[in-house]
């Protein structure tokens, strides 16, 4: 048979269904590509066996980047640039400074995150959204199938697959 | 709807058995002996500390090391009891279903109240005079030369409504007022679990939340005021507005660790089974938490303190970090508390496996100890002070005997909640 599209998509009306649809789908060999579904479902990273999120590395980089860059400018403030008596403190009195290197911490760690969390997810404002199918902003769960990462396997054989897992429609979706 | 938690045994009790009573004895016993050559050591040592304390006019007594050594662990295990029945009440105020199954592991902590309140109390009259400064009549005689004019300003905290320096009546109600209502509630919220397990529906739920809102209202002034009473007022002159706060999450923290172990040793010996690693990662999202809020509470007190520079404020932490006794222990305190919990339960993982949760709570229990340790002996012993024999013998000995005290009302009744509304909810918990 000729591939003359690129995603099939089986949806689904329940979430139960669709958990338990992820579940055999995986089991017999398709690739799933994406689950779109208006709300989020529980568990279903868990059955789609997605891998643990690298996001808290780059939290962790980024809080590490604004202690340093707070930790530098207080130093070269305090002790370099304009040396003031405060209390009659030392000019760097460590202490006064881990306020101000925590909210930076902070500050730095929550803006990388949102900042890498945009960028891998493709959240660019002028990325065009592929919309797989309008109901899945509404009650309905979608499952997304790339042919071209199933190649081993009959694209009516895929749609079966589907069909018996517990999906009400099954179709084709190209994008240019 | 089928009912999973049915398929799980819900009478079960906890069988105090002779083997964990036998272990619970013999650290009991090493204690004793730790505690006896301590004692031995002191008062053969004694010759040393007289030739400093003859400058200040006041001579050392061994005896007041022993004295300090059982108000630090008074405080510090009347503060674990009292917690574990503040965290249950806070589950039902909050109405929280994740936590119904371990509900009775926290209350059991309350049974060590009673004999908490005895001792505590009974302490206060015979070693009273010694750890607090504030009960010699010669500061409230305007003629003495040891007159203060500042303690004899806070004089009437202590004594009202007798005359300042003689008997402190005001502060013995106090003591005795926060103890009766607390093991009042503790009382009540026990009986009306007895009545739950027995009787079942909803009804006992409502009541055990209305009954927690008025214990949480109480606690939240009591476990203040206590704070002051108890541990501050060993630094008479000196005061800091969030001593009460501090304490309480010193409290919590210890006490939260200690319902997490009990909760993983009880898992252990293979009970509550439908806790999984949902309830324990709640739990050590607790720990992780307010060990964290602990922190924060010590680093306000400390960094306004350092910042103000103030000679009547600063006099607490000079007279810790400039100790060669204590001074190392100031940062034993912040690396136990603070840094070793922060750096290994941060991840997700870390508090969902007992043997991290187990590692960091066993760690946090001696360093909340190292807390009112440090609290508690500056004041009262000064440069005499110290850990030795005799402050790990007597953690050792109160230790296993709250274990004793704590286990032994843990086995009289349910483990579980088996007519708790929020059993289900529970058992289908997942994070």
């Amino acid at each position: 048979m000729e591939r003359d599209t690129h995603f099939i998509l089986g949806v689904y009306e329940d979430e139960d269904v669709l958990l338990h649809a992820v579940k055999e789908v995986r089991s017999t060999g398709v690739k799933i590509h994406e689950v779109y579904s208006p709300y989020p479902v529980h568990g279903l990273e868990h059955v789609l066996g997605y891998k643990r999120s690298r996001l808290p590395i780059a939290a962790f980089l980024f809080g590490m980047l604004g202690t340093s860059l707070a930790l530098t400018m207080q130093f070269y403030m305090m002790k370099f640039d304009w040396p003031m008596i405060i209390g009659g403190k030392d000019f760097a009195a460590f202490p006064d400074f881990i306020p101000v290197s925590f909210e930076m911490t902070v500050l730095l760690a929550a803006f990388g995150m949102v900042g890498v969390f945009m960028v891998s997810s493709n959240l660019k404002p002028w990325a065009q959204p592929r919309i797989f199918d309008v109901r899945i902003t509404d009650d309905k769960h979608v499952m997304a199938i790339d042919i071209a990462n199933n190649s081993s396997m009959e694209v009516e054989k895929i749609k079966e697959i589907l069909k018996s897992s517990g999906a009400t429609e099954v179709n084709n979706k190209s994008f240019e | 709807m089928a009912h999973d938690v049915q398929n799980y045994n819900l009478d079960q009790k906890f069988d105090f058995n002779a083997g964990i009573k036998k272990s619970l004895l013999t650290i009991l016993g090493i204690g004793a002996a730790l505690l006896v050559i301590g004692i031995v050591m002191a008062m053969a040592g004694g010759g040393h500390a007289e030739e400093g304390a003859e400058a200040t006019g006041h001579a050392f007594h061994w005896y007041e090391r022993l004295f300090a050594n059982v108000w630090i662990n008074n405080v510090y295990f009347t503060g674990i009891a009292i917690v574990g029945v503040f965290f249950f009440a806070i589950q039902y105020a909050a109405q929280a279903g994740w936590s119904a199954p371990i509900t009775r592991v926290m209350l059991s902590f309350g049974n060590w109240l009673p004999y908490a309140a005895l001792i505590m109390i009974a302490s206060f009259f015979l070693m009273g005079h010694n750890l607090f400064h504030w009960w010699h009549a010669e500061l409230f005689d305007p003629n003495s030369p040891e007159y203060d004019s500042i303690i004899d300003g806070k004089g009437a905290f202590f004594f009202w409504p007798m005359e300042k320096g003689t008997f402190p009546i005001f502060y013995i109600a106090r003591m005795v007022i926060f103890f009766g209502f607390w093991v009042f509630f503790f009382n009540k919220f026990k009986k009306i679990a007895a009545a739950e397990d027995q009787l079942g529906g909803d009804s006992h739920w409502f009541k055990m939340r209305s009954w927690s809102a008025y214990f949480l209202v109480f606690f939240a002034v009591s476990s203040s005021v206590s704070a002051w009473d108890w541990v501050m007022s060993i630094d008479t002159h000196w005061f800091s507005t969030l001593f009460g706060w501090y304490v309480f999450a010193s409290w919590f923290v210890a006490g939260l660790s200690a319902i997490t172990l009990l909760t993983i040793f009880l898992k252990g010996k293979g009970y509550l089974e439908m806790v999984n690693e949902n309830h324990i990662h709640d739990l050590g999202k607790f720990v992780f938490g307010f060990s964290i809020f602990w922190t924060y509470l010590w680093f306000s007190q400390f960094l306004l303190i350092y910042y103000a520079n103030i000679p009547e404020e600063t006099v607490y932490f000079v007279e810790r970090l400039s100790s060669d006794v204590y001074g190392p222990f100031i940062f034993v305190n912040i690396g136990m508390n603070f840094v070793l919990p922060f750096l290994v339960l941060m991840t997700r993982d870390a508090k969902r496996h007992g043997v991290f949760l187990k590692l960091v709570c066993t760690l946090l229990l001696v360093g909340h100890w190292v807390d009112f340790f440090l609290m508690v002996q500056p004041g009262t012993l000064g440069h005499n002070g110290g850990i030795g024999f005799m402050e790990v013998g007597m953690l050792l000995v109160y230790g296993s005997a709250v274990a004793l005290v704590v286990l032994g009302g843990l086995a009289k009744g349910n483990l579980l909640p088996k007519n708790h509304p929020m059993l289900e909810e529970s058992y289908h918990h997942h994070i």
